[in-house]
């Protein structure tokens, strides 16, 4: 038995949530007496692969080259599955976004494995598979049981909070015929200076409250202050003030950090769907009926434009 | 042109989550069902496709038949065909499975699917359906053009967006920014009464996933009130009392 566990990067670099998965990785092998390893794709620095060996992995298998510069899920496919026979792993971890959702569930066709996403805790074995998950969009979790013989799991972004132990991991190319894919990738656009909603600490979200798409500047010093990502409620993104992108709620994205500001947000339920797995919910807000307050742990009843300056002054001093 | 495109029968997104039985089945009273809205973005971008280009749009789903109402509502945005595969939508896996089995026998430009559905979100039944046909499949999709020949699409990345291009045969899953909802018209709801709904058997796959039981975050114990004129002590309770900044 082995964990294999994929790692995301981007532009030489690994994203926290990949860290996260590895660590996961680590922990389940580690607590079943097994090893785990890695699969990353792409050009990476030596000492950043030997790095994961720091978050819980003995080996890792890397393949880059042309063929693997832009992604293509049945490209990528080929190299996971090619990880998985030469590691003979059974266990399959993800980080929960893209990549899992483009490749695991080819995985899943292709080895009759059960797929299983947005895990927010460490797999039961003590009788059979079971882990939990966020279902109804955050509304509630579920507990899950597994029974195929490979299982594969897709572990939500700030959930786990890897420790490292100073190891090193054994690196390894590894040889796979990807082919060509039939996706042809003309344009990426990340914006590199800013951290991706879905992996952001803090979030500063605002809503309809902010009343026109030119006062977002100061939500966005706000966050720039923080190092936070800025989101939107549904109705400022339909309108197009804010991009679908920002959305969080039931039909947006979903988000997990560790402090979420509702400026502006009336908090209705779809909204809620997508941030009440955040450990601190602070709500601001004119209307002191509005639905966020009950769902925050800090509220403000108060005009927006009044108190998010004062904010902005009092963290300029912390 | 043939698009195929996949539905699921979802609770309405307003509704208030609870469960019964020991807290191992979800509670459907009184609960509302829709199709999944981010299926339905999917569906609707199909028809604005269709109404350039021509062709037949297919919904299909699998479910018992208390999915049909779902079905005839597909029909009123303007599907124009619909295929209920006869069974209990398990797992992901089997759902998939039973949708690329149908799939494969159509002769389909491309099928859509939504990102997930918003009740189990499994995010996977695109991409199962996509290897068990050998086509390319492209996840998170806000952005969709098709011309005929060449589809032209954004597809959702972490901390950005690629632009990509693909020629049929595909799988795409969508999401929210691809297009208005429609709201049916009296001749769509006139017309979803005669169009064809084939009930098909389901084939032999196997289930790997069950839900054992279901848990509700627990209650939030209780706002704090800070006054909107000393609004900066906010931040000192921040920093000192949550340590979240």
């Amino acid at each position: 038995m082995a964990v294999l566990v994929y790692a995301d990067s981007s532009d030489g670099k690994i994203p926290n949530s990949s860290y996260e998965a590895v660590y996961y990785a680590g922990k389940v092998a580690a607590e079943n007496g097994c090893e785990a390893i890695a699969i990353t794709v792409g050009e990476l620095e030596n000492s950043t692969l030997e790095g994961l060996g720091n978050y819980g992995v003995s080996k890792v298998y890397n393949v880059s080259g042309d063929q693997v510069k832009d992604f293509d899920s049945q490209v990528y496919t080929k190299i996971v599955a090619e990880a998985i026979n030469s590691s003979g792993a059974d266990l399959i971890v993800f980080p929960h976004g893209y990549v899992s959702k483009s490749v695991g569930p080819r995985l899943s066709a292709q080895f009759k494995a059960a797929m299983v996403v947005g895990i927010i805790d460490y797999p039961k074995t003590d009788d059979g598979f079971t882990v939990k998950k966020t279902v109804y969009s955050g509304k509630a979790f579920a507990y899950v049981s597994v029974s195929s013989e490979k299982k594969i799991l897709a572990v939500q972004s700030n959930t786990f909070s890897p420790e490292t132990s100073g190891n090193i991991a054994v690196v390894e190319s590894l040889s796979v015929d990807v082919g060509t894919g039939g996706v042809k990738v003309l344009e990426v656009n990340k914006e590199t200076d800013k951290v991706p909603l879905t992996e952001a600490s803090i979030v500063v979200s605002a809503g309809r409250g902010l009343k026109a798409p030119e006062n977002w500047k100061m939500i966005e010093e706000m966050a720039d202050l923080l190092n936070a990502a800025t989101a939107c409620s549904k109705p400022v993104a339909d309108v197009g003030w804010r991009p679908h992108a920002e959305h969080v709620g039931q039909t947006g994205l979903t988000v997990r950090p560790n402090l979420y500001f509702a400026i502006g947000i009336s908090g209705a339920i779809q909204h809620l769907a997508g941030v009440n797995g955040s450990k601190v919910i602070v709500a601001v807000n004119t209307d002191a009926e509005a639905p966020i307050f009950k769902a925050a742990d800090y509220g403000i009843v108060g005009d927006a434009f009044e108190v998010v300056p004062k904010l902005i002054e009092a963290i300029k001093k912390l | 042109m043939n698009i195929l495109v996949c539905i699921a029968k979802v609770p309405d997104t307003t509704t208030k989550i609870n469960f019964v039985e020991n807290n191992t089945k979800f509670n459907t009273e009184r609960v509302q069902w829709v199709i999944n809205p981010l299926d339905e973005f999917a569906l609707t971008r199909a028809i604005e496709i269709k109404e350039v280009l021509g062709g037949t749009i297919t919904v299909i789903n699998v479910g018992l038949a208390d999915t049909e109402p779902l079905i005839r509502k597909a029909f009123a945005i303007g599907a124009d065909a619909g295929i209920r595969i006869n069974a209990e939508p398990t797992d992901c896996y089997f759902v998939g499975t039973q949708l690329a089995h149908y799939a494969k026998e159509g002769n389909y430009d491309f099928i859509l699917a939504g990102r997930e559905t918003t009740d189990y979100e499994g995010s996977q039944v695109g991409g199962i359906i996509a290897e068990y046909l050998e086509i390319p499949f492209i996840s998170g999709v806000p952005k969709f053009d098709y011309d005929g020949t060449t589809a032209s699409m954004d597809r959702e990345v972490e901390g950005g967006k690629e632009k990509l291009t693909v020629n049929p045969p595909f799988v795409a899953s969508i999401q929210e920014g691809v297009c208005e909802p429609r709201i049916p018209s009296m001749r769509g709801i006139m017309s979803a009464r005669t169009k064809p709904l084939t009930v098909v058997e389901p084939i032999e796959a196997g289930t790997f996933a069950g839900v054992v039981s279901y848990e509700l975050p627990p209650p939030k114990t209780g706002c704090k009130y800070v006054e909107a004129d000393v609004a900066e002590e906010l931040i000192d309770l921040l920093h000192n009392e949550a340590k979240a900044l």
